[in-house]
């Protein structure tokens, strides 16, 4: 039953799938390396910045494609608004607080969404990026592999912003010792909000690129937001090439234990490897900490 | 202190006395409150939305002689005509898709709300939970949509349910396959069936297979997925390198469009796909996906759209839950489950008209002797009575498929408007 073409199609399917879990990871890991919070409000921001490319679409015509960058900036401006006005006053206060205030904005978007645009699931129809390609019985969509891609370009620029250029720098002094970064002249203030803007403009571009093949719900930011968490505490929080690894590691787990095990198992094993690397590496696997 | 002591004893005394001594209700109420709960927000607030409407559009007729001209029980009165004219009102509550939440807005209604009679849920697993609240109070719990059959096997005294079950449902799916089979010569030996993991999909999972091995087909698989997984492309890849005849799907809205999207995106072609209602028939499964993604997909459906200009009461009532839906924003044609939570509704209020009480032992008795006939209904099933269990015997269901765009009846035969495709057009050949 098992022949050389589904194991392909398989392995296919969870890298495509596995790249834009790690794109969404990504957005994360900067935060949590930054400062230690946890944004429990990331699967939501990246549902509203896939409704943004469907409005965008199905009021102006303009394609996700091209309102990809749009939509990254806009991203970007609500992660800094986010910083200055929620988290900036959660810093200093327990760890409970800081949780609760980004879960509490997840709950506030999710439900802003169902309420502005009803929980009708919706989709771009005919985007630009359509289609399928047949590799010898291999099938490989045309969007998912424009969205890894993306993906895949987007963690190159972001790996080497971090770690080389000066502002790249500035941040990770930030987030070694936020004092000593301050004695250097370093504004960590700014740097926090360049962290979040990155952080949400990354959900910018996985959302855009999904909404070109991927159902859009209010609801839709859940699970993925979930795998996200797995995917940075599988690669080890603040490390950014661990992120990327974690996503497609997750996605390969999925696709592999769904086809050769059992579909109603496949999160089972997903959680189970997130477990296995939880016990015998605590800090994940590129983590610092 | 003695003085106190005797004070405080009269006190309770009088007080006892009084109160119970207060008849418990008038007699002719002006109001009878039933409490609705359903999904107003989460995955499936479509279908809370849709409920409320379709109860509200049947809450219009009963209330006012505004739609006499209907030509259903309760529609040329004000109120209920046998119980003073007394008027219906329905408290919503939200359970948003969670068994906890609607046991806990049940045990609220019921306590605070004071409600006569309660319904809901939608989903299976909420009504589970919620009428059995229902049956430890001792008030009628009437479900309008719910088709997991496990709902009336449990020898409840206070559960009712006027829509037919997934076995019904059910065993229009092996009719219209045993149809195409006999009819357009189509292949059905392999069955595959693919589920959602909730009670609902789970009970129709165990009665597809259940059916299909009775039929004399071969199950190549039964599996299982979870609602809101981000990709179905495991489940599609292994049901790909099965290449099975026919394909029984069980989704809810959301999931039915994905599992679609991954169909097309791995180039499964099964020959017949007949849905278990509700996510292959959701408004949002064409709006969504389009005409072409659909074209041929079939499913059990308690009633065609297209049923909706042939039988004539149905044609108006959809004019006014039309009217009313975009009176509340977004323009909409009856759904399978919303035309049954109208029809449900009609049905409880007739009940309730003859019990001539608030008791809830007389609305339970008044409800288990409901007779209603095909003409005293909107839909087309054979009548509405209750078995001992509290199922209704007469439901019927027929098939709709995707053709062109638009859900058409094509089984069984005497209420086909189309003639069914077979196969279903592959992905290869479709624009």
């Amino acid at each position: 039953m098992y022949t050389a073409e589904i194991l392909a199609q398989t392995l296919a399917s969870g890298l495509l799938m596995g790249c834009i879990y790690a794109l969404i990871a990504v957005g994360l890991c900067m935060i949590w390396g930054l400062m230690e919070i946890v944004n429990f409000a990331h699967g939501d921001m990246m549902m509203h910045s896939m409704f943004m490319a469907f409005w965008l679409w199905s009021l102006f015509g303009i394609d996700p494609l091209i309102a990809m960058p749009l939509i990254m900036v806009i991203l970007f401006v609500t992660g800094v608004l986010v910083y200055f006005i929620i988290i900036k006053r959660v810093l200093k206060a327990p760890m409970l607080a800081q949780i609760l205030s980004t879960f509490g904005l997840g709950i506030f978007l999710r439900y802003l969404a169902q309420f502005l645009w009803t929980p009708d699931s919706r989709m771009v129809q005919e985007p630009w990026l359509d289609g399928r390609i047949d590799i010898a019985g291999v099938f490989i969509g045309v969007p998912q592999l424009a969205a890894s891609g993306v993906a895949i370009i987007a963690f190159i620029l972001l790996y080497f912003f971090v770690n080389r250029t000066e502002l790249g720098g500035a941040l990770l002094a930030v987030s070694e010792d936020r004092e000593a970064a301050s004695l250097m002249g370093i504004n960590s203030d700014k740097m926090f909000a360049l962290g979040w803007g990155i952080g949400a403009a990354c959900l910018g571009v996985s959302g855009a690129m999904m909404a070109n093949f991927y159902p859009i719900t209010p609801e839709v930011g859940l699970l993925f937001g979930l795998i996200a968490y797995v995917a940075v505490a599988l690669g080890g929080f603040g490390s950014i090439v661990g992120a990327f690894v974690g996503g497609v590691t997750i996605g390969l787990v999925e696709a592999l234990s769904g086809v050769l095990v059992a579909p109603a198992f496949k999160y089972v094993f997903v959680f189970g490897v997130y477990l296995a690397v939880v016990f015998i590496r605590p800090q994940g696997l590129w983590g610092r900490y | 202190m003695k003085t106190r002591k005797f004070c405080a004893t009269v006190l309770i005394i009088t007080l006892s006395l009084v109160l119970t001594g207060m008849p418990v209700c008038a007699d002719n109420p002006k109001e009878i409150k039933i409490g609705a709960i359903y999904p107003m927000t989460g995955g499936a607030a479509q279908a809370g939305w849709d409920s409320r409407q379709a109860i509200e559009v049947a809450l219009e007729i009963i209330n006012t002689t505004k739609h006499k001209d209907l030509g259903i029980p309760l529609a040329d009165t004000e109120g209920l005509p046998n119980f003073g004219g007394a008027k219906i009102s329905v408290v919503f509550a939200d359970h948003q898709g969670k068994p906890d939440i609607g046991m806990g807005e049940a045990d609220r209604l019921i306590s605070q709300e004071k409600v006569a009679v309660l319904t809901g849920c939608f989903h299976s697993n909420v009504t589970l939970t919620a009428s059995q609240v229902a049956e430890r109070k001792q008030i009628p719990f009437y479900n309008f949509e719910s088709s997991s059959p496990r709902l009336h096997q449990r020898g409840f005294k206070w559960f009712f349910r006027s829509t037919p079950h997934d076995e019904t449902f059910s065993a229009a799916i092996f009719g219209f396959l045993k149809y195409l089979k006999e009819k357009h010569g189509a292949k059905v030996q392999t069955v595959a069936i693919l589920h959602e993991d909730t009670l609902y999909g789970k009970d129709s999972g165990t009665i597809e297979n259940d059916l299909a091995i009775k039929a004399g087909y071969k199950v190549l698989a039964v599996i299982p997925y979870r609602r809101a997984a981000t990709s179905l492309t495991a489940e599609v890849q292994r049901l790909k390198a099965l290449n099975p005849d026919v394909l029984l799907p069980t989704c809810y809205a959301a999931d039915a469009i994905l599992l679609a999207k991954n169909m097309k995106d791995l180039d499964f072609n099964p020959p017949i796909v007949v849905a278990q209602g509700t996510g292959q028939i959701d408004p949002s499964f064409v709006e969504t996906l389009g005409a072409s993604m659909v074209e041929g997909i079939s499913s059990r459906n308690a009633i065609g759209p297209d049923l909706m200009e042939s039988i004539p009461k149905l044609k108006k009532a959809n004019a006014l839950f039309r009217e009313r839906t975009k009176a509340a924003g977004k323009e909409r044609d009856f759904s399978g489950p919303s035309v049954r939570c109208f029809q449900g509704m009609m049905a409880l209020a007739e009940a309730l008209s003859r019990a001539k009480s608030l008791s809830p032992e007389d609305i339970r008795k008044a409800i288990q002797e409901t007779d209603l006939k095909t003409d005293q209904l909107v839909v087309p099933w054979r009548g509405i009575k209750f078995a001992p269990d509290g199922q209704n015997m007469f439901g019927d269901a027929v098939c709709v498929q995707w053709q062109g765009g638009k859900m058409v009846t094509v089984w069984p035969e005497q209420f086909a408007t189309q003639k069914a495709i077979y196969p279903i057009p592959k992905w290869a050949d479709r624009k």
